[in-house]
């Protein structure tokens, strides 16, 4: 970066602290090379076209995996068994599916043809899929293009009401507000499931199913209210737990724009797998990559563990790693939506600037990224009054520091899921602020030897500290440590490592090399 | 909008404070002033703002007025409103259950428990069920605490586990058996469609079901657990918002003292 720092950051240091992070990348992408898991594999089965569900409910790309696994030759891939099934049967990817899921087929049992022959005969399923993501890039491109978006920060709201229809409703009403970016939150429990469920759902708790259908339902109802007010509204799922690279790819084929896309989170706040969720990751940012997603990482959940002030520094190394971890899955900086938050207790003397300091750092360590900006939720009390300027205080720094997406903060946080009249408030509050304080920014300079350039210091001198621990021992150990939010995870515990499957001699997934070279 | 910054209401009404009539205070004892806001499935307009004048004398408020009107999307808007409270409620007669129990600091329910007990408590804690959310259990439990109040785990005299979220009440009290835990501490916190009080029984029966009921204190918190929901449920005691490891350590201390020393 050519630019100044406000702040007074040595980007000696800051270059020094990326060379160490990628260390770390580079030493979880070495182990990541070597393996698929079951979700990978659904993954790719949605990808070559394979949906629908059997008589029990059960998704076909669950069946064809599950029929793999149990012959035990699911190492040698989906692709290649299905290229084989194509050359034998002469049926397209969904009917072998069909049949498999009738018992009407052993794809294993077949005559297996040269690997060359297979390869050629999945291709075009291949580049079908490749040719509908890109359309669905384009199509977006043509919205920025013709109507335009919101100015950064884009407001970013949840809607949660289990049902996708009304989350339509609300989503609507929300977007006539001014909101730019909507969450679909996911009904509790759904990243421990080891499928996607299926169709379109009513029920839920605490959010809304992902499924192909809800996302499908909620991106027509996104475009015509983009279309009525004239500007994109972005659509956000999470593509995060059991599932993390099927959620992608449907993201992928129905044009979602932002994707909670972040392993270590998973390990650490749901006890996935680290070994699972890691190799899941990585093909999901290739898929996110391709399809123009924009990830968003949880380095602020760290924050609701552990203590704002002291753990800071784990925030930053974190985005750092996740930086690398990203750029090996070939997804643009522009697309990276590491996240941080503003996480203080509202008690502390200076808290704003420590936030401050830390907003704009973050700022100036990942200049081009797309920052996810996290609202305070840890010390809402259920006193609305003094919560609403808790957002206040958050949205300043948040339009002070230029940050990408701004989550916002709902003054009922910690008493209910938001009402209409909730999000209204809050998105009154970001605009209002937004608005008077626009270039507050380029108006002030942060003071040498102040607290902020102090603090700004201190902090980047620790996740330093902290990626030269990491690089040591490896982030796996690192994981078992606890040294993200206060969180143990032992590289063989949590829920997943069942579905982790070494890559066999015959293995191939053309995906990656097409998708990160931009097919 | 709002009649001026000074109140030119008469005030024919008694200003004396009568405990068997309590209502609302504004500005003047009695006035019975409150303010209140909420949204009308109906269109933003004069009838809007006359529906919610409507509703606010049904509820029994005086003088409705409101204040501010704004039209969230088509069809739906949010009015801010104020109203003099009809109502009254006999303060003399309520009582409600509490947890009886003195709060005490953490050296304080460390030392009465080396005195008392003469053993470290076992507690173990999580946030079960579906339920995702740990803030609630981590604020009783982990170290550090939350607001100023250390967790469970700094106590010296508790041997604490918390197991995190999701957990499955059969795998809490696997655990618990597992342990020879003195006190289970159940979280729920996403609490929609009532999910928690189904889960929260369901613990209990299990429990019961178990012969494990009487030879653990069982308690509950989250943000809608009150403790008389608590008790209704089965549960020992229940904590609800702004209550702290203090008040959670002290009570199962003091608690365990009376189930073993009577």
């Amino acid at each position: 970066m050519t630019e100044k720092s406000k702040l007074g950051l040595d980007f000696t240091k800051v270059a020094a602290a990326k060379q160490l992070a990628k260390q770390i990348a580079d030493q979880v992408q070495e182990f990541v090379d070597g393996y698929t898991t079951v979700t990978v594999e659904r993954t790719l089965c949605r990808l070559i076209g394979i949906d629908d569900v059997d008589e029990n409910g059960v998704p076909l790309p669950n069946r064809v995996v599950d029929a793999l696994l149990e012959a035990g030759v699911l190492s040698q891939g989906v692709l290649y068994f299905m290229g084989n099934a194509i050359l034998e049967t002469g049926a397209n990817p969904q009917e072998i599916a069909e049949r498999i899921s009738r018992n009407e087929l052993n794809v294993t049992s077949l005559p297996l043809h040269p690997l060359p022959e297979i390869q050629k005969a999945i291709q075009p399923y291949i580049e079908q899929c490749l040719t509908r993501i890109k359309g669905n890039v384009a199509k977006r491109n043509e919205y920025l293009n013709t109507i335009g978006e919101g100015p950064k920060p884009y407001l970013y709201i949840i809607v949660a009401t289990g049902n996708i229809y009304e989350d339509v409703v609300q989503a609507q009403a929300g977007a006539r507000q001014g909101a730019d970016v909507i969450a679909v939150i996911r009904t509790t429990g759904q990243s421990l499931l080891d499928y996607v469920p299926y169709g379109a759902t009513t029920e839920g708790f605490g959010g809304t199913f992902a499924t192909q259908e809800n996302f499908r339902i909620m991106r027509k109802a996104l475009d015509e209210v983009g279309e009525e007010q004239g500007r994109y509204i972005r659509l956000c799922n999470y593509c995060s737990g059991l599932c993390m690279p099927e959620i992608a790819a449907m993201g992928a084929l129905e044009r979602l724009d932002v994707m909670l896309n972040d392993a270590l989170y998973g390990i650490l706040f749901r006890d996935i797998n680290p070994q699972r969720t890691l190799i899941d990751q990585y093909f999901s940012r290739i898929i996110n990559g391709y399809a123009g997603v924009i990830i968003n990482t949880g380095e602020d959940n760290y924050l609701t563990t552990a203590d704002a002030v002291e753990a800071a520094h784990t925030v930053l190394a974190s985005d750092l790693i996740n930086e690398q971890l990203a750029l090996l899955a070939a997804l643009p900086e522009e697309q990276m939506g590491l996240g941080h938050a503003f996480e203080m207790d509202p008690m502390l003397e200076n808290g704003f600037l420590l936030e401050l300091a830390q907003a704009q750092m973050t700022r100036e360590i990942f200049p081009k990224a797309t920052l996810k900006y996290m609202p305070p939720t840890k010390f809402m009390t259920g006193n609305i009054f003094r919560g609403h300027i808790q957002d206040a205080l958050f949205n300043i720094i948040g339009i002070w520091t230029h940050q990408g997406i701004q989550l916002l903060g709902m003054p009922t946080e910690a008493i209910h899921t938001p009402f209409m009249s909730d999000r209204y408030l809050s998105i009154e509050n970001a605009r209002y602020i937004f608005n008077d304080m626009r270039s507050i920014g380029e108006e002030m300079e942060f003071r040498e030897g102040g607290i902020c350039r102090e603090r700004a210091k201190t902090v980047l001198n620790n996740a330093i500290e902290l990626l030269q621990e990491i690089v040591n021992e490896g982030l796996f150990t690192a994981l078992e440590k606890g040294i993200f939010g206060d969180v143990k995870r032992p590289k063989d515990g949590g829920k997943g490592l069942a579905g982790v499957v070494t890559k066999g001699e015959n293995y191939f997934n053309p995906f990656i090399k097409m998708m990160k070279e931009r097919w | 909008m709002s009649g001026g910054l000074y109140s030119m209401d008469q005030k024919d009404f008694d200003q004396t404070l009568d405990l068997t009539k309590v209502k609302p205070y504004g500005d003047t004892m009695n006035d019975g002033k409150t303010q209140l806001s909420f949204t009308l499935p109906v269109p933003c307009g004069d009838e809007a703002v006359e529906a919610a004048k409507q509703l606010l004398k049904k509820m029994g408020f005086d003088n409705p007025q409101v204040v501010y009107f704004k039209e969230l999307t088509d069809g739906f808007t949010f009015v801010n409103c104020y109203g003099a409270c009809t109502h009254t409620v006999d303060y003399t007669t309520i009582h409600v259950p509490k947890v009886e129990s003195t709060v005490w600091s953490m050296q304080e329910t460390d030392d009465f428990i080396r005195e008392h007990i003469g053993r470290k408590i076992v507690v173990i804690g999580a946030s079960t069920g579906t339920d995702a959310h740990t803030v609630g259990i981590d604020a009783i439990m982990n170290m550090k605490g939350y607001a100023g109040h250390y967790g469970i785990e700094r106590y010296d005299m508790f041997d604490a586990l918390n197991m995190g979220s999701q957990i499955p009440n059969e795998e809490f009290i696997a655990k618990a058996v597992e342990l020879h835990a003195d006190a289970l501490l159940v979280s729920q916190t996403v609490t929609q469609k009532d999910v928690h009080i189904q889960n929260l029984t369901e613990l209990i029966e299990m429990l019961e079901a178990e012969g494990l009921r009487d030879k653990m204190i069982v308690v509950c918190g989250g943000p809608r657990i009150t403790h008389e929901l608590a008790k209704e449920l089965g549960y020992d005691a229940g904590f609800g918002a702004n209550t702290y490891a203090d008040d959670v350590a002290s009570y199962i201390a003091q608690e365990l003292d009376r189930r073993m020393n009577g």
